[in-house]
């Protein structure tokens, strides 16, 4: 096991991350694109309530704070991974990062929150700024982004936002690791752009699903990237609630890093390198 | 000479002939869209399993304009694929210079060029989705009905295949391919997904009179449908409204051509 360096990882986060900003047109176009899907799935939801004979199990101002967060946060869903890293693997550039003087699995984990965070938190700006200024300008202040259900609730959501990130970039690194056997991770990739969007909540809020696939729901990690920290956010999980679900979402980032690190371990002692 | 539609077809055919070769690869893409545009069709099933219908609009109605709609929009898809990539693959390469040079319609050239046969999942799960819808509902086909239902298709068509080339002309004078237009196109059968009663007032004026999506799509399904529309629609209105899909069209190629007449090579 090679020495744990806090600083090189660092850096190589800091060195990612320029390099990811300089994409800003690339940026300005998926803000459209959020901001665009975000009032449609609010027009949607709304004219389900609108119509609504049972009381759902969410308030509408707890849905608009959902969509919002998960329109500017879309970035972090973990079903994609690092094209340069593909890279490595089909041209067998791979066999030059086991020679790095770190540890491979934090090597790539530094890289990987880069990766997530840096266009995530370009495009969250102006998508924040619209949410929360321009839609009550221009009277429709019933859609905007309200502030978090108490200072209390802000802080716990904080808290919860940290676990998202690691649990995003453990899931991230999964895709990227199964290329040691699979070579190409598109397959892989298609099958979480199915599967992530659908059991975070980010295609709808996860309370709205029938109620007989609640406990499933509950229960897998998936559900610590939107669900968790929106809901404690809006006040829809209650604080005494809250402790309990970021455990649970903490529980998934270790056991998910846990199995990253064994079997990047298990698979740098039978590593076949492609290319010549 | 022959005729542009032949061309056309041929090829086309060379295109599919070319990705057959793929096979296994060809097969797991279709599987992987198939299961990827399942993901709304879930969301929609989850919404109406929780709060039931949607006014007048029964999951079944629903799923007949979702349905309609993602097999219009996959098969656009599927044969405009070679103006989707038409802005990184043709124009900041300088190789446009070269379709110019044949002696055939450079607007077939360019779309015969490649096929995205891996969206016959999306076509697939469309296929699914009506087959759903047509059986709960038992719609009477008058052949009135009939008629309507394939003159709107056909118009839908032409309205998503031509925000393609639309999009792919706006790379003459921005060389890559503009992504801010997928919120016209993805963006538009999303929207058109749902019944357009449903959304803001403006919201729908801009799809009906700017971006005529509400003509090819929500009004004569309505009428197909048969029932009372919440906007106020007649079945006349129904009826002549997929003829602006036709004329977003005919506005959109005549675009194209004023692109090509100003197009100056990247090429050195």
């Amino acid at each position: 096991m090679k020495p744990f360096l806090l600083h090189s990882y660092l850096a190589v986060v800091a060195a990612r991350f320029r390099m990811l900003l300089q994409y800003r047109v690339a940026a300005l176009a998926g803000v459209a694109t959020q901001i665009f899907w975000g009032c449609i799935k609010l027009m949607v939801l709304g004219a389900f309530y609108a119509v609504a004979v049972t009381t759902p199990p969410m308030t509408f101002t707890a849905i608009v704070a959902y969509v919002w967060l998960g329109q500017v946060l879309i970035g972090l869903l973990p079903w994609n991974h690092d094209p340069e890293l593909q890279e490595l693997f089909t041209s067998g550039g791979v066999a030059y990062e086991l020679l790095r003087p770190l540890d491979l699995y934090w090597f790539w984990f530094a890289r990987t929150l880069a990766f997530r965070t840096a266009p995530t938190l370009l495009r969250m700006i102006p998508g924040v700024i619209f949410a929360v200024l321009v839609l009550p300008m221009i009277g429709l202040p019933e859609w905007a982004l309200p502030p978090p259900a108490s200072i209390a609730h802000g802080l716990m959501f904080s808290v919860s936002f940290i676990a998202t990130v690691m649990l995003s970039c453990a899931i991230t690194i999964l895709i990227t690791i199964s290329m040691f056997w699979l070579i190409e991770a598109r397959g892989l990739s298609t099958f979480m752009y199915g599967v992530v969007p659908v059991f975070s909540g980010m295609i709808v809020p996860l309370p709205l699903f029938p109620d007989w696939m609640q406990p499933f729901l509950h229960w897998q990690p998936f559900r610590g990237l939107c669900d968790v920290p929106f809901r404690i956010y809006s006040g829809d999980i209650p604080l005494s609630m809250a402790t309990q679900e970021i455990t649970l979402q903490l529980l998934w980032v270790v056991v998910l890093i846990a199995a990253g690190y064994s079997l990047i371990s298990f698979a740098r002692v039978r590593l076949v390198v492609q290319g010549g | 000479m022959i005729s542009g539609l032949q061309l056309f077809g041929r090829l086309m055919l060379i295109a599919i002939r070319g990705q057959m070769q793929y096979r296994s690869a060809f097969f797991l893409m279709v599987l992987g869209t198939l299961l990827t545009s399942m993901v709304q069709a879930i969301g929609i099933w989850a919404l109406f399993d929780r709060f039931g219908s949607l006014g007048v609009w029964s999951v079944a109605h629903v799923a007949f304009l979702y349905g309609t709609i993602n097999i219009v929009f996959a098969s656009v898809d599927i044969t405009a694929r070679g103006f989707d990539t038409f802005g990184s693959s043709l124009i900041r390469t300088g190789q446009f210079d070269r379709v110019l040079v044949r002696p055939a319609s450079a607007v077939i050239l360019v779309a015969a060029r490649e096929v995205a046969l891996h969206k016959l999942g999306q076509l697939l799960q469309g296929i699914l989705v009506l087959t759903y819808a047509l059986i709960t509902l038992n719609i009477d086909w008058t052949p009135g009905r009939i008629a309507l239902y394939v003159f709107a298709v056909s118009s839908m068509y032409a309205f998503f295949y031509a925000i393609q080339i639309v999009r792919a002309t706006m790379s003459f004078w921005t060389i890559e391919t503009l992504e801010i237009l997928n919120t016209i196109s993805h963006g538009g059968m999303e929207t058109a997904q749902y019944p357009m009663s449903i959304y803001k007032e403006s919201f729908t004026n801009f799809f009906t009179y700017v971006v005529p999506l509400a003509c090819v799509a929500y009004f004569p399904m309505v009428g197909v449908l048969d029932i009372p529309d919440p906007l106020g629609s007649t079945l006349l209105t129904q009826s002549l409204a997929p003829l602006a899909g036709f004329v977003f069209f005919a506005v959109c190629l005549a675009f194209w051509f004023y692109g090509v007449k100003r197009y100056q090579s990247t090429g050195s």
